[in-house]
């Protein structure tokens, strides 16, 4: 719906201003834009492509391959419900039934009220504490139906506000590269000798 | 935030969920039993930066000299040697960067996601060591995305650093200098594949690169000399630096040092996150031993186990007494991987286990090499009729002549007594693919149409031949 907020054109420089090539700051311009508008925006990705100098096709391409970016809106929680091996041994498909019973949607889409969205998610990297979800990116492990009907009923409540932000948010830590200590990109090709701590090359083997 | 850990449901977790301390050498868990193992005043209280310092009181080649003497293979699955990888750059080519590769998202796999969230320092200290030694002048820690915690936690241990002179600019006061900079991914595991990293690194859609010729040391990122190291085998550098070469090579075996992190996750009595002696620990040790997961839930039988993540060929009961030793598990016919053991007791639906990895793989496929793209789609779909009931007998041959077209010659499997295979096909295997992606969806098929053919034959009903009349006949 929107381009970046001034705050987060702000961000978005501070980010693009670490990589010797502003492409690479994609990946991270675009969870910028889902954290502000819970999914990336058609608008935002011509903004961004913008501020890397690229085209918005080339920001759209990228986009798309990635998993995690939505192009609609989303829930405010994505419950995603890992059903790789670890998790499927322990009973992730009665774990997954349960929640589309109980939600009234089938996997891969969201609540009329537009706050839950339900996913049948690939390995979280959490396989011994089987089987395990993730509400917006935040675990609960070795999950029953019973604590996923008590999970469903504080995303209703809103008890879980402060401790799950909305789809979108990743870390609530950012990393600031203060300018006095940090080194800063340099452009691969204006680099032709060794670093600082590297002996120049005599011609004796390495 | 809370003092009491992470609690779900009502439950309230330990700090670092799933991981089992027990009497074994810690080189890279040492600082898991502490609550703020991931805070800078811990990490200096236990030792922390002090194998940078050693580091920094030494030449390059001379540190890079010790990690070569140590060993330390890599942790990411290929099980290379770090300090081989770093001297496979091109003399005289700068600048050369260093990459992350926090990415972890093979099934099974959980360890350096705890490394991550539990010890961030150390695994920054790690990566300024490699940076020290290699001549690596930027350092880039890709975190998977779905990783939240990790990220916020590497995140704020960066900060700290950088505010503490540990990164950045002249650390600790000598000429090294390096940015470390925090990237996180967004759903793709084959970014975890080397190259595939470095094209989301760079920008683009996560795809692997034609290699060889030009490995990432050579050409890697913005075409530059890149050495992509895995998070668990950085970590091991500040212990190796603080202690010697000498020292961490007495633990373990000659040709695999050290320790490992391994998961062992499905059907145990108590799943868990364990460091273990390298090349001496048995599979039998682990799934067994009381210090580790204590036997099958409910006594029930060993069925078969994934000894390697979701791409290594299965492993059955006689296969047990293997030690985590990388030559002796190829030569069985599977691989080590990423540390990451998925066991199956007597009660489990074979093909049904295998058809959620061989789901895996045909989900996360890229899309780059038709062999891939179609054979693992097709062999998921075919495996499915086959789970549902509606398989044709035609179907078994069928998903080997597809898997045939990604793995070319004989698949790697292991042997069996229950079968009556003597002998093991022993890994790795030949591939019409890029990268691992497409192999790794044949693999769980393969092994459980090797070892378990007679549960798929029971899911077939038979035909009933309808008799027609030929014209003419």
């Amino acid at each position: 719906m929107s381009r970046l907020s001034d705050a987060n054109v702000s961000l978005a420089k501070e980010i693009i201003g670490r990589y010797p090539r502003p492409k690479s700051a994609l990946i991270p311009l675009l969870h910028l834009a889902q954290e502000q508008d819970g999914y990336v925006a058609n608008d935002a990705m011509a903004h961004i492509a913008d501020l890397i100098g690229h085209t918005s096709a080339e920001v759209y391409g990228t986009a798309t391959f990635y998993e995690m970016f939505k192009f609609e809106p989303v829930g405010r929680y994505v419950v995603n419900i890992c059903g790789t091996m670890s998790c499927a041994l322990m009973g992730a498909d009665a774990l997954i039934h349960h929640a589309e019973e109980r939600l009234g949607i089938k996997a891969g889409s969201t609540t009329p009220d537009g706050l839950i969205t339900l996913e049948h998610a690939e390995c979280q990297a959490a396989c011994t504490e089987a089987p395990c979800l993730q509400v917006n990116y935040r675990y609960r492990y070795r999950v029953t139906t019973g604590q996923l009907d008590a999970l469903l009923d504080d995303l209703t409540s809103g008890a879980l506000e402060s401790e799950i932000p909305p789809h979108g948010t990743l870390a609530r830590v950012r990393q600031h590269i203060p300018s006095d200590r940090g080194v800063g990109p340099r452009q691969p090709e204006d680099v032709t000798t060794p670093p600082p701590w590297i002996p120049e090359q005599s011609g004796a083997p390495a | 935030m809370s003092a009491a850990g992470p609690t779900s449901g009502g439950v309230t977790y330990p700090w670092t969920p799933g991981f089992i301390a027990g009497d074994r050498p810690q080189i890279v868990t040492s600082r898991f039993e502490h609550e703020d193992s991931y805070t800078l005043d811990r990490f200096l209280a236990t030792g922390g930066y002090d194998g940078l310092k050693a580091a920094l009181a030494r030449t390059p080649t001379s540190v890079h000299e010790e990690v070569r003497s140590a060993t330390v293979l890599g942790r990411g699955g290929a099980g290379f040697p770090a300090g081989v990888k770093w001297g496979l750059t091109p003399q005289g080519v700068w600048p050369r960067y260093l990459v992350v590769n926090g990415d972890e998202s093979e099934p099974g796999t959980y360890k350096d996601r705890l490394l991550m969230e539990r010890d961030p320092h150390q695994l920054i200290e790690g990566c300024l060591i490699a940076c020290y030694a290699a001549g690596l002048s930027q350092c880039f820690l890709y975190i998977r995305g779905e990783m939240a915690l990790a990220q916020e936690r590497v995140a704020a241990a960066l900060n700290e650093a950088y505010a503490a002179g540990y990164v950045g600019r002249n650390i600790l006061g000598s000429e090294l200098s390096v940015d470390i900079v925090m990237q996180w991914g967004a759903g793709a595991y084959v970014v975890g594949e080397e190259t595939a990293l470095i094209e989301s690194l760079e920008g683009n859609r996560g795809m692997p690169r034609l290699k060889p010729p030009f490995f990432p040391a050579a050409i890697g990122l913005y075409g530059q000399p890149t050495i992509v190291n895995n998070v668990e085998t950085l970590a091991n550098l500040p212990w190796l630096l603080r202690n010697g070469a000498a020292a961490y090579t007495t633990i373990g075996t000659e040709t695999s040092p050290g320790t490992r992190m391994v998961a062992v996750s499905g059907h145990v009595k108590r799943p868990g996150v364990f460091e273990i002696v390298n090349g001496t620990t048995t599979f039998r040790d682990l799934i067994y031993g009381d210090e580790f997961c204590q036997g099958i839930r409910d006594d029930n039988e060993l069925k078969a186990f994934v000894p390697g993540g979701g791409s290594a060929p299965w492993f059955v009961p006689d296969q047990l007494d293997l030690p985590f030793e990388n030559k002796l598990v190829s030569a069985a016919g599977s691989m080590l991987g990423s540390g990451a053991i998925m066991v199956m007791d007597s009660t489990t639906d074979i093909p049904y286990a295998a058809l959620t990895l061989a789901r895996f793989y045909a989900h996360e496929s890229c899309g780059k090499c038709v062999p891939c793209r179609e054979g693992g789609t097709w062999l998921e779909r075919i495996l499915q009729r086959v789970v549902d009931g509606h398989g044709a007998p035609e179907d078994l041959d069928l998903m080997l002549e597809v898997g045939a077209s990604i793995c070319p010659g004989a698949f790697p499997h292991a042997s069996s007594e229950r079968v009556g295979l003597e002998t093991a096909v022993p890994f790795p295997y030949k591939m019409t693919t890029i990268c691992f992606v497409g192999p790794s969806a044949y693999a769980p098929i393969n092994s459980a149409l090797v070892l378990f053919r007679d549960e798929f034959e029971a899911k077939i009903k038979p035909r009933i031949r309808i008799p027609v009349a030929v014209a003419g006949a």
